[in-house]
């Protein structure tokens, strides 16, 4: 008798460790490098093949990256608009339906709680997008109100399909309507094959992008669809390594990495106020109310927050990764966030520094450690005080 | 009558590098180019309708990170895509395909010796090795080893210290290297005829030096000491083609207040006594400055352009014997659609990379063979590439451009001049070649334009034809280039300067030369102005 091939074992589970999106049969089996991280339970592919190649996917023609893991939070009702506005530091009774905003939402004391986008599908239907759950914290802001909130992650699949070759994607699979809408503009369209979509002009790169969301038993089609255009439109599949080196790129800030959630933090002194992110532009304080206003108020009046978010333009060639940052000899801060910018030709860092040594142009000393076959190098490099957007392209909004 | 503070002659992109450095350090430029675009053979041209052409140079790794930062480049639109991989095609319908990565490389020249797998790692330590000792010297003006002046001592102390930290065993291998012929150094490491070959290209590009003429085993350091986004020996091609750095300089240098004209060809220098003072075009107007710099090689510069009476007699005649030999031509071609390779099929990537044609050092030689008897290699060796894969700025959609860069090629053939039925037949050749490896080929092509080594010297100006604008080999190095004595870019004419790829650190597109002139120039000019 033939012998059956031992496949499982009462040791292990029978059920994947990590959560599998509805796009992930199609990633695996592009996956060549079989290169896979977790993202909040789920398997997200780390690269695919080649991160050089996946990072100028996005800088000079088109990348797909896998966003269904992302948490998405539908606030409808009479009353929805009026439980947004209390909850986010922008005026949200100027958002239009079809339009985005980005903004972040802070705790009583003013403290980022989290920060995602938000779109405006109708007059009374909201949708936010984030990475750490919320659903109780979004209640909370609703109690009271004519709005329902719900975690509608699991209805809605994505794709971020990212690089200056995006739109003639779109136009190539029948979503031209979609391709011509104007930056953090979002819509309802459907392929040429029939599949319904929601387009968000959005994205986490700095780049030309949309955001494509699809409901998860047609995210194949979808996949499919796009995917018959890459040859001709230099579209390739990503992973988060490449899509981490955009993200620096962009200035955009990522959660747990440039700051903790208020409502996670284990020590407060990891928590940020939006002023402290570089968000002020998103915070109107002249509005009514806001959860935080008070809060942002007083740290105003007070002359700001004591601490910054900086880009830094460090000399050489070696990222500086958690470096320390000095001023005088004293230390005034670390890098969260760096990488050598392919596209800038720059060695780019976000940091965390004093509030006096945030002013642009202030040159700080970095300490930087690489390795050396098996030892530790270190050098120093100077660090000089830029706005966190070091690519921004002008087709990005064209 | 305006004077500038100085006039570059040539906007080729070391010209251009020296200009917005020259700019930048607050000098009054002017740069004046003989034809009616700037770029020299950095150089993007649309020929064929919709289709873009890298017509001279083709990519880009030497450009130093440096100047591109200096210079914020990437402001300018410069972007450059690194494109990983190359692949030898073989006779024999197999290949070798080399990738950024390790692990692949070793697996694929495993597959033609395993002896030869492990012998890549050591090929690799020593080549490191004597990159990272050349590397910090791109950059410097090079040290004067007669003259004793302090900058000169501390300069040779420098290299001194350069090659001394290398340590012992990778010493005696930089006299190696910077004299043996690439097939010997080669054959210490490797046993495989393909992977000798794959390796040996590198060493023949633009010289015209056979893999065996001692000297080219630094010819193949030279392709592989520069780099793309730290990634040391790593290559790219510009989006929109290699003109697009020359319009990023140009862009710096204006920018910075330079100003350039095209169509203005510099016939003479204006003199005033033993110093320049300014050049006189070809139509007869003059132009004033304080200071002149060359862009264009250096038999160009002192035998045509400089006056002869200004000139020591020994200086002239090193000039004249400065080794500047035509190896190479170009095609650049319009595909209507991506040509099917069979021996890399399995693997779509390597179509956007380099693909070789020339797959042992025997093929290699007797391409070389041919080249000293005075015609072009009936089996010539081929660097292919196809930027319209990674550039969607390159082609129409769907369609190709191919870039083949051949060697070998005579600036003159035994038979006479280059006629139009010899540049027609050294085409055919070369198509006939490529579609021995890419079945189909021939059917694809919708223009191919052909330029022999005079059609690089009658339309781009480089003598003979040689892209280095003179051989890279040691006794025409650091301070030996282009003639003992004049390393440090000036000339026996005061106020004339050179910025070319005759001056350290040599050819390629690699800015340095411009960069470091200017730097030289701007010293001058203040000392004078003080």
């Amino acid at each position: 008798m033939a012998e059956i091939a031992q496949t499982r074992t009462p040791l292990l589970p029978s059920i994947p460790a990590l959560e599998r999106t509805p796009f992930h049969p199609r990633l695996a089996e592009l996956n060549l490098a079989n290169a896979w991280e977790p993202w909040r339970g789920f398997v997200t592919a780390s690269l695919f093949y080649d991160v050089e190649d996946e990072y100028f996917a996005v800088r000079t023609g088109a990348s797909l990256y896998d966003v269904s893991p992302m948490l998405k939070y539908r606030i409808a009702g009479p009353e929805a608009e009026a439980v947004v506005d209390r909850l986010v530091t922008r005026r949200i009774d100027r958002l239009k339906p079809g339009r985005v905003a980005y903004a972040p939402w802070c705790d009583g004391r003013g403290r980022v709680v989290e920060e995602g986008t938000i779109f405006r599908l109708s007059e009374t239907e909201f949708r936010i997008n984030c990475a750490e759950p919320q659903l109780t914290w979004f209640e909370d802001a609703a109690w009271g109100f004519d709005a329902t909130v719900a975690d509608v992650s699991q209805e809605i699949a994505g794709l971020a399909l990212q690089g200056p070759t995006s739109k003639q994607v779109l136009q190539d699979v029948g979503l031209d309507a979609a391709a011509a809408l104007p930056f953090f503009g979002i819509g309802d369209f459907a392929t040429a094959d029939g599949v319904s979509v929601t387009v968000s002009r959005t994205g986490f790169t700095g780049d030309l992008g949309y955001e494509i969301w699809v409901a998860p038993d047609r995210a194949l089609e979808l996949w499919d669809a796009l995917m018959r255009r890459s040859e001709a439109r230099y579209l390739r599949p990503i992973g988060s390594r490449a899509l981490e080196r955009t993200r620096i790129e962009a200035g955009h800030i990522l959660i747990n990495v440039e700051f903790v959630s208020a409502r996670r933090a284990i020590r407060e002194s990891q928590t940020r106020t939006p002023a402290a992110l570089g968000l002020d532009w998103a915070v109107d304080l002249s509005k009514d109310h806001f959860t935080g206003k008070r809060a942002l108020l007083a740290e105003r009046e007070a002359g700001g927050p004591r601490k910054r978010l900086v880009g830094l333009d460090v000399t050489g060639r070696k990222p500086a990764h958690g470096a320390y940052l000095y001023r005088k000899g004293k230390e005034v801060g670390q890098v969260t966030s760096a990488c050598w910018s392919p596209i800038a030709k720059r060695n780019i860092a976000l940091a965390t520094v004093d509030a006096s040594a945030a002013g642009e142009g202030t040159v700080l000393d970095a300490e930087i450690y690489y390795r050396k076959e098996i030892t530790q190098g270190k050098t120093d490099a100077a660090a000089t005080v830029v706005p966190p957007r070091f690519y921004q392209p002008a087709h990005r909004r064209g | 009558m305006k004077r500038y503070d100085a006039i570059v002659i040539g906007a080729g992109h070391n010209g251009l590098a020296a200009a917005a450095y020259l700019a930048r350090g607050g000098a009054d430029v002017l740069v004046l180019e003989r034809r009616e675009a700037i770029g020299g053979a950095a150089i993007s041209e649309e020929r064929y309708p919709g289709f873009t052409y890298s017509s001279c140079s083709y990519v880009c790794s030497l450009l130093r990170a440096e100047i591109m930062r200096d210079l914020d480049l990437p402001r300018y639109g410069l972007k450059i895509i690194p494109y990983g991989s190359t692949a030898c095609l073989m006779e024999t319908g197999d290949r070798l395909a080399l990738y950024p990565d390790a692990d692949q490389t070793r697996r694929e020249i495993a597959r033609h010796s395993l002896r030869d797998a492990e012998a890549y790692e050591d090929f690799m330590r020593d080549l490191t090795r004597q990159v990272r000792a050349i590397r910090p010297l791109l950059l410097k003006t090079p040290p004067d080893p007669t003259s004793f002046k302090w900058r000169d001592l501390m300069g040779m102390k420098e290299i001194g210290e350069a090659f001394g930290r290398l340590g012992e065993d990778a010493l005696y291998q930089a006299m190696q290297f910077w004299t043996m012929s690439c097939g010997d150094f080669l054959d210490r490491y490797f046993e495989s005829d393909v992977v000798k070959g794959a390796f040996a290209g590198g060493s023949i590009i633009g010289t015209a030096l056979g893999p065996y003429s001692p000297g080219s085993a630094y010819v193949l350091l030279h392709h592989v000491m520069g780099d793309l986004d730290g990634h040391v020996g790593a290559w790219g091609f510009a989006v929109g083609g290699m003109g697009a750095i020359s319009r990023a300089l140009a862009a710096a240098a204006q920018d910075h207040g330079a100003e350039i004209r095209t169509d203005a060809e510099v016939s003479e220098l204006l003199m005033q006594a033993d110093q320049v003072a300014g050049v006189v075009l070809a139509d007869g107007e003059e132009v004033r400055a304080r200071t002149v710099v060359s862009n264009l090689d250096v038999k160009r510069t002192f035998l045509k352009i400089a006056p002869r009476a200004h000139l020591p007699d020994d200086f002239v005649e090193r000039v004249a014997a400065f080794k500047i030999r035509g190896s190479s031509g170009k095609l650049n071609i319009a595909l209507d659609a991506l040509p099917e390779v069979p021996a890399i099929r399995h693997d779509p990537k390597l179509m956007r990379g380099g693909i070789n044609v020339g797959d042992s050092m025997e093929y290699l030689e007797r391409a070389y063979d041919d080249w000293k008897n005075g015609t072009w290699s009936a089996r010539p060796y081929l660097d292919i590439f196809l930027p319209s894969t990674l550039d969607s700025s390159m082609a129409p959609p769907g369609k190709h451009y191919m870039s083949v860069f051949v060697q070998y090629a005579p600036p003159k053939l035994a038979t006479g001049p280059w006629t139009d039925d010899d540049r027609d037949a050294f085409g055919r050749t070369v198509i006939e070649t490529i579609e021995r490896h890419m079945p189909g080929f021939k059917e694809l092509i919708l223009d191919a334009w052909v330029r022999t080594p005079a059609d690089l010297e009658d339309q781009v100006g480089l003598t003979e034809g040689n892209i280095f604008h003179g051989e890279l080999t040691l006794d025409q190095l650091l301070f030996n280039r282009p003639v003992p004595g004049y390393a440090q870019y000036r000339s026996p004419i005061r106020g004339f300067y050179m910025c070319g790829s005759s001056t350290h650190p040599g050819g390629g597109v690699m800015g340095a030369p411009g960069a470091n002139a200017a730097r030289e120039m701007l010293g001058d000019l203040k000392r004078r102005a003080a």
